[in-house]
């Protein structure tokens, strides 16, 4: 069956005085239907910027696609003109981000902003728009909705408040959900009753999830499949068990040790030496190797491709295999 | 109900300030130099004569006596008799009035109907030649003087193409309308000037806002974007300029009923401090001082109404 979501060689540059950045450089990956997709990185490696290249919202930003294909349920993307990309999003696919403390319009009743999709894609009046605003609202946990259906959002809590942000994303039933870092803005408690709601949905709706997080603790517990990204490419991607038993790419080994609780509790945290590299001015070779343990001289010149080890486990090292010293 | 609860516990806590505005209208006239007796009998009465009618005016008085007086007669509704005119001070600033604030009102209207869609415009359109357009238009609109745009306006719509009278008050509503269009447009240029450049910003600051991608997520077309998220979380600095604009307007019609022949309080406000007119002064001061406040009180009712987040109190 073809996946729902097909990303090809995907290129997103941002335009700055100084020099253009290229945040997502050649990205590949796929999205099944109804799978949980994980996307994982540090801030500023182009995690954001991959899901806003799905749906061309910049926020205002000078970014454009530069190459590569984005293929939805047999369409391509990129083709689209602006207005037929407004029937895209929101009904077909639909974007949950990071801070709901600023994601909601403070001018406007919750139910107004949960009711507006569904008057823009489904010819439904404004009662029916509001009845299922109610339903919405039910169905993400917001007690009495009914009431809240007319408060503003300044009267919601931040947990409250993703709620809202899911149930407007979810108005029209999307095929596909990107979550840009749901959680990373809430209390622990809270994350874990938002997750738990977004696959609870997804069951429900059975749509698909493409859930960006920095925090492999998130990954480990909802995705299906998932893939590391590092300075605006794809590291490593394979299928969350395999990836956590026997991660690859020196980064996300790295990244693996640096988690709290995975080792024995008397042994030190390892942190990742260095920092992430400049976009505008990216190392050459392989972009990990100025942080890379186990960098030979080769890395320095060649970037190497995104290649199968065993089948859905792929690896873009050139040391693929290679003992860690 | 909150509303109508805050407008009236405003109107309240108005009265200390304007007592205080009457003070101050009071003392500052008796510093001018100049005398309304002398100036009313003229140079060739004698000082007895003046001496005289300073008496029947109560101008002999001492100063705490007077302003009593004055607080007396703005209690009574009066305000005092007009030196000049010997009829009551409410009668002859109430005459005046109207002109002048349907030209306030007027303009300022006309002003934000100059500065929503062309504001979102160059906003929109930011940097293009539309952009600079606009600044340019109103960059020179603001820099010439009033009378001067006034005086080519009447030329121009009113000798050369005669389409708007050139002078008066006119009759009825839209008698007013018509004939005030020309002033009312001439201050509405000098607003917007200042009020498209402040909603301009905003909407440029909003458009990258968070919650502005929720909105574009949805799938609504960038303009349903602009009406029903942007515009309205870009009011209220705006609202902030105009207010403030307009209350400076409240003094400054002056020049515009003069080069417009319109009988509005301008021209009386500078005929009685010419005479020395006292009551007539004091009681345009504190009618001005009252409509400021007025202006500040739907100021702040606007913001509510704009922003749920502020509260009434």
């Amino acid at each position: 069956m073809a996946p729902l979501l097909s990303v090809r060689d995907l290129v997103t540059v941002f335009e700055s005085k100084t020099r253009p950045v290229q945040a997502v450089d050649s990205v590949s990956f796929e999205i099944r239907e109804g799978e949980v997709f994980g996307l994982v990185g540090e801030s500023g490696c182009g995690k954001s910027a991959t899901c806003r290249s799905i749906l061309r919202l910049f926020a205002g930003a000078p970014a454009r696609i530069t190459g590569g294909t984005i293929e939805f349920a047999g369409r391509d993307l990129t083709c689209l003109s602006e207005a037929e990309m407004t029937r895209v999003r929101g009904r077909e696919i639909a974007m949950v981000f990071q801070d709901p403390m600023t994601s909601l319009n403070p001018t406007m009743r919750v139910g107004d902003q949960i009711a507006e999709g569904l008057i823009r894609h489904e010819s439904i009046g404004r009662r029916a728009a509001r009845l299922e605003a109610i339903e919405l609202l039910k169905q993400v946990g917001v007690p009495s909705a009914e009431q809240r259906l007319d408060s503003w959002p300044h009267e919601f809590s931040g947990g409250m408040r993703q709620r809202v942000l899911i149930a407007i994303a979810l108005a029209c039933r999307p095929k596909l959900l990107i979550a840009d870092e749901p959680t990373t803005a809430l209390d622990v408690t809270i994350q874990d009753q938002i997750l738990k709601l977004i696959l609870r949905l997804r069951e429900q709706y059975g749509m698909s999830v493409l859930l960006v997080t920095h925090d492999l603790g998130v990954v480990a517990q909802t995705c299906d499949r998932v893939a590391t990204m590092y300075a605006g490419r794809i590291v490593e991607t394979a299928e969350t068990p395999s990836l956590f038993a026997r991660p690859l790419h020196p980064y996300t080994i790295a990244l693996l040790n640096s988690l709290p609780g995975g080792k024995k509790r008397s042994e030190p945290l390892q942190p990742i030496g260095g920092a992430p590299p400049n976009l505008a001015d990216p190392p050459p070779g392989c972009r990990f190797h100025p942080r890379c343990s186990i960098a030979v001289e080769a890395c320095r010149s060649t970037a190497p491709a995104l290649l199968p080890v065993d089948a859905p486990h792929r690896v873009a090292c050139l040391r693929r295999g290679a003992e860690p010293s | 109900m909150i509303v109508l609860r805050f407008v009236l516990l405003r109107l309240i806590q108005m009265i200390p300030a304007l007592i205080g505005i009457t003070i101050v209208a009071f003392l500052l006239l008796r510093v001018l130099p100049g005398d309304p007796a002398s100036l009313l009998i003229g140079a060739r009465g004698s000082t007895e004569e003046v001496e005289a009618l300073r008496h029947q005016l109560g101008l002999d008085a001492p100063l705490w006596q007077q302003y009593l007086t004055f607080l007396g007669d703005m209690a009574n509704g009066s305000f005092g008799q007009s030196i000049t005119q010997r009829r009551p001070v409410a009668t002859v600033v109430l005459e005046r009035l109207p002109p002048t604030l349907v030209l306030i009102a007027y303009s300022t209207v006309l002003a934000i109907i100059l500065t929503v869609p062309l504001a979102m415009l160059a906003a929109v359109r930011r940097n293009s030649w539309i952009d600079f357009a606009i600044k340019a238009v109103f960059v020179v609109a603001m820099s010439m003087p009033p009378f001067w745009l006034g005086v080519l306006l009447i030329l121009l719509f009113g000798l050369k193409f005669p389409i708007f009278p050139v002078s008066g008050y006119g009759e009825g509503v839209f008698g007013h309308l018509w004939h005030l269009f020309l002033p009312a447009f001439v201050i509405a240029l000098g607003t917007a000037a200042l009020t498209i450049r402040s909603l301009r910003s905003s909407i440029i600051a909003v458009r990258t806002a968070d919650f502005i991608d929720t909105a574009r997520a949805k799938g609504l077309p960038e303009n349903a974007v602009l009406r029903r998220h942007v515009l309205r979380n870009s009011l209220i600095s705006t609202i902030s300029v105009l207010s403030v604009h307009t209350s400076w307007i409240i003094g400054g019609t002056v020049v515009i009923e003069a080069v417009f022949a319109l009988p509005g309080v301008g021209d009386l406000l500078v005929t009685s401090i010419f005479t020395r007119d006292y009551p007539v002064v004091q009681g345009l001061t504190v009618t001005f001082a009252a409509l400021v406040m007025l202006i500040s009180l739907i100021t702040d009712v606007a913001y509510a109404a704009v922003d749920p987040r502020i509260r009434l109190e």
